[in-house]
């Protein structure tokens, strides 16, 4: 049984397909057809939902994925849709200025638009900020407008800033939400398929070795695509999502450590506070949709040889604690990554933490090369770290990872070799590059061609050279905001 | 009628009222009519209809194989499936089996043989999508593989197309590049373009008597889709009935390929007698549907020391996929407009219309116009870059003229040419020769990233080729409570169709939009519609829509100018009301009066274009009525490390006419640009090497977004300027002009990858203009400069 609000209404579902998506669940189940379905693969956002969640005393919105949502993440929480915006008949006033600077054309992106905007004005009070706008934007394709009218809309909305009935429902939407607080392990059945829902890293420790062919899901931002494109069943997952000690993010001295659980958006300050171009990154991974809901642990343990955030951790010299059971281990991410889809994972056994050195004495470069620069998935993506000896420049270390260009995500070690005790200068820098050549043998594919994979990879030792002896150059359109 | 109307209002506030203007009329920026329901969601698009307790769901199978005999079907696992209702494949369908819009060849469900992957072979209806596709993949399909042509240089070559070739043809050519100065030679290929409407095909069914079909569909082409739905059936056209209240997105995509869906429904309503529902997802749409055709192009022209155009040879060889569908009318608009805004002088131009085994490319804004138009604008950089001359130079030498060198190389005269006036004001306003100093000495001290910049011209061809499709009709009710009914032959996809035509009617009996109520396109209301198309819309329905609501007033006027024995000059309408010599009625007044004098208040209104014809016989004539203008300067930065680009600053004029709606027309000038630009740069198709797309969704195919906007975008009208043809209320067209502004964007990064060798090689970067292919310029110019030292190459020289 699970238990959310949807918009201020109590639902109790007993029997849901766990496989179903909320999108499915709102369009087929409740008729609530105002969202819509563009692509049901978390590309288009024309589904996008706003989800409210308690935390502390306060109500975190986010936007998500609803065609990659599964029922059961609604558990505990509140889901607003765009029918729940207009209220005594008085549209929203998102919804009045999308309107009004004629950021509607066809219609049917629209309603995934107005409820990205709702959430960044929830979650942006202050004057209109237009990158912040444009990283709320980012995972909603409109084929009309051009997009021009919908920043305008969203100016409007943050010159304005009214409260609305969200806002004078809050205490009581908050006492709802603590009334229908998760206490205990949930479970969602219908027929043979059954989502369990723990909430202490030790119950999801129990109950993933008990059922070591369940699949786990957090952010079921990739998981789902199994069922919404691939149609397959998935007859036993457990939902991860509620379980708190799994998203914390700490900073201490001389490391960061990540809950495997913690959205991405959650991971976002502590790592580009202390890794800028990991923040950039980040600000490029999917979408804001994708990283309210996509983890750092799930990034890691799908094994995407494209994965954005697994080079960059292997270049920082990342180590992630797996647990079975109550028995942890260490290992290196480098070391976690065996084949193409092939991991260190064991049967019941889970990712629990990601723990970054801090930078100390290296630097840091990272870059992310894709046909378009939002929302799309890397042709090549590269990490460098790198540690130079004060009075000689020469390099002492460097760990530069890939990927995009193997089977796994991967360190260039000829490349490396290449460079470790010598000095600093381009001629270094062309003998890496061309070592970098016998470290890959990159695909051809839809996104990229192999000479184009090779080349840019050595261009980018190039741009960190560059990068790092002056920061004069210009060497980022990515700068241009 | 049980109330009458009852005014409340004195004569002296009643004149009051009249002597304001009406502020809901032609020329005003109204907001879009359904701008409130899409906001809320409460806008209902097929996939939102409540659905009938005994609805089915269809799911076509597709086929995997690029061209092949089909040796055996096995539908019987289908039907162990619970759910299942019918399997149908060819064999089922009652009627003509075959759909194409103009010519045969495209059957419903392969006949025998499929020549493309994702051809539908069979097609499944159950009580759920995700049963009917269950049971799609259950059966069993058996090929015998067949020799495909997936390549348009081989199609070409080996001359196999899917219709005979055409030529225009203007002075001589040979001799003139002959004894042209300069002479290049090049070639370029265009890649396709997939609609990505968000709303992805879908059309919904309900058998009626008589064996007829009432069909919900997301279609530009109501008319095309009852005489299909018709022909599969074996009925008359009579007794099929289309409603089409609104797309999510067309695009060109739902001219032709929206009846596929709303035939199987039709066929397995018939066979079944429930009301029926198919809805593609994204994947199978994009395998399914025919695209924007990629072509290849080759060039031979000759010019003058100012880069003037003396002579062209130009091959156009469209990929047309596997069947005609409407590529015999988009490969002669390629032809068409690729003159762009440029003298031609001595000309062949010839269109190649290539038969490959890929879906049948179709109808995509602009049809055809874009590609041709990339064609002449590489080739004018090609131009300024073997003479050194700036890019905007060499195009202002090649516009056409006022009174000279302003026939097109199909012999229509270019009249009322404010191409020059454009791109003054668009010079100066943009500021164009500070910033190609400016952007020259950024790249001198720029070692990675380099600036570019581009204006180019827009001139495109107004009218359907296909004369007759020019007409159109509307159907206009007043009611006798005041309130208007209006129906037209058009089709809201977006673009803001209904809100103009409403706004006429509105401007036509002032009075406020609020009174006439927009209703979906049906073709029991308008028969024998056009497809909402060659931007075409509101020039074609406002017209006929017009004139049904004119020919309403000039009956009320007649009957008041009886009434109350005044000169029909004397009756004026204006912001709801009416003045008849001295005194002022309410607009619902004299209706009510009308009605109880027993006036006719209904009205079906018709238009056709006038002027235009052509000859395809002797490749000449005025196959367009009036041409509309436009102009973009864009200005971007690559990253000539990683090809990687970003659109820093666009100033768009363009040029309306007297606008109908500025808020819309500027909608679909900003659209249309983004959507133009993002065809040259990241929208890739890529095909393995089966014939399979594999950049089959939007996590692998990438249309613009947020980001990608310029991030200065300005946009003007060309202020105070009426179309100098009888257009309705002067007005222009304005759907497809602008997706070619888009141009623009391409020529400023092949601009800034120019600037590595000094401005005097052309890179040759094909469309679109991936990081990839940007850095395949790049490398190719680094590669020419160190093979020559310092010397400045010729392009590819010829003798």
């Amino acid at each position: 049984m699970i238990q959310f609000l949807l918009n201020q209404t109590l639902r109790t579902e007993h029997t849901l397909d766990p496989n179903m998506t909320v999108l499915n669940y709102l369009r087929e189940h409740c008729r609530k057809t105002g969202t819509k379905e563009g692509c049901a693969s978390g590309d288009c956002g024309a589904c996008t939902v706003v989800v409210g969640e308690l935390i502390g005393d306060d109500i975190r919105y986010r936007t998500l994925n609803s065609c990659l949502t599964f029922v059961s993440a609604l558990h505990g929480k509140q889901l607003i849709t765009v029918e729940d915006l207009k209220h005594n008949d008085q549209l929203h006033p998102v919804q009045a200025a999308m309107a009004d600077c004629h950021g509607s054309q066809c219609g049917f992106c629209t309603p995934g638009f107005v409820m990205s905007l709702f959430a960044l004005d929830k979650n942006h009070p202050a004057a209109y900020d237009k990158a912040a706008t444009q990283e709320a934007l980012a995972g909603n394709l409109c084929r009309c407008t051009g997009y021009r009218p919908i920043l305008a809309a969203a100016e409007q909305v943050a010159d304005q800033h009214r409260s609305d009935h969200f806002d004078a429902a809050k205490s009581s939407t908050i006492e709802q939400l603590r009334a229908i607080a998760p206490t205990e392990t949930a479970e969602l059945t219908s027929g043979d398929k059954r989502c369990l829902i723990p909430l202490t890293v030790t119950e999801l420790a129990g109950v993933y070795e008990a059922h070591p062919d369940a699949r786990l899901l957090a952010g079921g931002t990739d998981l789902a695509l199994e069922v919404t494109q691939f149609h397959r069943e998935l007859p036993t997952t457990i939902y991860v999502g509620n379980v708190r000690e799994l998203q914390t993010v700490e900073t201490y001295e001389d490391r960061i450590e990540l809950g495997a659980g913690a959205p991405l958006t959650d991971c976002y300050d502590a790592l580009a506070t202390e890794f800028p171009d990991f923040g950039e990154l980040l600000h490029r991974f999917a979408s804001l949709q994708i990283r309210n809901q996509g983890t750092l642990g799930g990034n890691i343990g799908n094994a995407s040889p494209i994965g954005d955030s697994p080079p960059l951790l292997i270049a920082l010299g990342a180590r992630i604690v797996l647990r079975k059971g109550d028995r942890q281990r260490t290992l290196p991410l480098e070391d976690f990554f065996l084949d193409y889809k092939k991991t260190e994972q064991q049967p019941g056994e889970f990712i629990e933490k990601v723990i970054v050195p801090r930078l100390g004495d290296w630097q840091f470069r990272a870059y992310k090369i894709s046909k378009r620069l939002d929302d799309d998935i890397s042709a090549v993506c590269a990490a460098l770290s790198i540690r130079l000896d004060d009075e000689t420049q020469t390099v002492t270390d460097v760990r530069f990872a890939f990927g995009g260009m193997a089977a796994i995500p991967k360190r260039a070690k000829t490349c490396e070799q290449a460079m470790v005790g010598q000095p600093w200068n381009e001629a270094t820098i062309d003998l890496a590059c061309v070592a970098l050549a016998n470290d890959f043998t990159p695909l051809t594919d839809f996104r990229a061609n192999r000479d184009y994979r090779l080349t840019t990879a050595q261009n980018l030792l190039r741009k960190a050279f560059l990068e790092l002896q002056s920061s004069t150059i210009e060497t980022r359109v990515t700068a241009y905001v | 009628m049980s109330k009458h109307f009852v005014q409340t209002k004195t004569q002296a506030e009643l004149a009051e009222i009249f002597a304001q203007d009406l502020v809901t009329g032609v020329g005003r920026p109204l907001k879009h009519e359904s701008g409130d329901k899409h906001v809320t969601g409460e806008a209902v698009y097929i996939d939102d209809r409540l659905e009938f307790p005994n609805q089915l769901h269809v799911y076509a199978l597709l086929s995997e194989r690029a061209h092949a005999n089909i040796t055996r079907i096995d539908t019987a696992p289908c039907y162990d499936i619970p759910g299942v209702e019918i399997v149908i494949t060819a064999q089922d369908v009652p009627g003509d089996l075959d759909i194409g819009p103009v010519f045969s060849g495209d059957p419903l469900l392969a006949d025998g043989k499929v020549e493309y992957v994702g051809q539908p072979v069979l097609a499944v209806a159950a009580d759920s999508l995700d049963t009917a596709r269950k049971a799609a993949k259950a059966a069993i399909v058996e090929y015998e593989d067949l020799e495909a042509i997936l390549d348009v240089e081989e199609a070409l070559e080996k001359e196999h197309f899917v219709l005979d070739s055409h030529q225009h043809k203007r002075g001589d050519a040979g001799a003139a590049l002959n004894a042209a100065p300069h002479r290049l030679q090049g070639k370029l290929h265009i890649g396709g373009q997939e609609h990505f409407y968000l709303e992805t095909q879908i059309s919904s069914v309900m058998p009626t008597e008589d064996g007829g079909m009432l069909v919900f569909t997301s279609s530009q082409n109501p008319t095309e889709v009852q005489k299909l739905v018709a022909s599969v059936l074996g009925v008359p056209m009579h007794r099929v009935t289309i409603d089409m209240r609104r797309m999510g997105g067309g695009f060109g995509g739902k001219e032709t390929q929206a009846a596929g869906p709303a035939c199987l429904c039709a066929v397995v309503a018939r066979l079944t007698g429930k009301p029926t529902k198919m809805r593609l997802p994204r994947v199978d749409d994009m395998m399914m549907t025919g695209k924007r055709h990629p072509f290849f192009a080759r060039y031979d022209v000759g010019f003058d020391d100012d880069g003037r155009l003396q002579g062209i040879n130009l091959d156009l060889a469209g990929n047309c996929g596997y069947s005609p569908d409407l590529s015999g009318s988009i490969v002669d608009r390629a032809m068409f407009h690729s003159d762009n805004a440029y003298f031609l002088n001595n000309a062949v131009v010839t269109g190649y219309r290539c038969k490959t085994n890929l879906a049948s490319n179709t109808a995509y804004r602009g049809f055809g116009g874009p590609q041709g138009m990339v064609v002449i604008e590489e080739i004018m950089d090609a131009i300024a870059r073997s003479l050194g001359k700036d890019p905007l130079d060499v195009r202002k030498a090649n516009y056409y003229g006022q009174e000279e060198r302003n026939e097109t190389h199909y012999f229509q005269t270019v009249e009322h040419n404010i191409l020059d006036e454009i791109t003054a004001e668009l010079e100066a306003s943009a500021d164009y020769a500070k910033r190609r100093e400016a952007i020259k000495a950024f790249n001198r001290n720029s070692p990675v990233l380099k600036k570019g910049l581009a204006l180019t011209p827009v001139k495109f061809g107004i009218s359907f080729t296909a004369t007759h499709l020019n007409q159109a009709g509307a159907l206009v009710h007043v009611y006798n409570d005041g309130s208007i009914h209006l129906n037209h032959g058009g089709t809201e996809m977006g673009q803001g169709l209904n809100t103009k035509v409403a706004q006429v009617v509105a401007e036509v009996f002032q009075v406020d939009i609020g009174r006439v109520q927009i209703t979906a396109t049906n073709t029991d209301k308008v028969p024998n519609t056009s497809p909402t198309a060659a931007s075409s819309g509101a020039d074609l329905n406002g017209k006929a829509a017009q004139n049904a609501a004119q020919t309403i007033k000039d009956r009320l006027i007649t009957f008041a100018a009886g009434h109350y024995r005044v000169t029909p000059e004397e009756v004026i309408f204006k912001n709801n009301h009416v003045r008849i010599r001295d005194q002022y009625l309410a607009f619902e007044e004299l209706i009510e009066l009308a009605y109880f004098n027993q006036i006719s208040l209904s009205c079906a209104g018709f238009y056709r274009t006038p002027k235009i014809y052509y000859d395809r016989d002797k490749a000449a004539g005025r196959p367009f009525y009036y041409f509309a203008y436009g102009a973009a300067c864009c200005e971007a930065i690559v990253d000539t490390l990683t090809g990687e680009y970003k659109m820093l600053h666009t100033d768009i004029l363009h040029d309306v006419g007297d606008s109908l709606n500025p808020a819309v027309d500027i909608g679909q000038i900003e659209g249309g640009f983004v959507q133009g630009m993002g065809w040259l740069t990241t929208e890739e198709l890529v095909w393995n090497d089966q014939g399979r797309l594999m950049t089959n969704g939007p996590a692998s195919y990438k249309i613009p977004a947020v980001a990608d906007m310029p991030l200065e975008f300005n946009t003007k009208l060309v202020e105070s300027r009426k179309n100098p043809e009888d257009t309705v209320y002067h007005s222009k067209a304005v759907g497809e002009p602008p997706f070619m502004l888009g141009i623009a964007a391409w020529c400023a990064i092949k601009d800034a990858v120019a600037s590595l060798g000094d401005y005097r090689i052309q890179p040759r970067i094909d469309a679109p203009a991936t990081p990839e292919r940007v850095l395949m310029g790049v490398q190719q110019i680094l590669e020419q400069r160190a093979k020559v030292e310092g010397t400045v190459p010729e392009l590819e020289p010829v003798k």
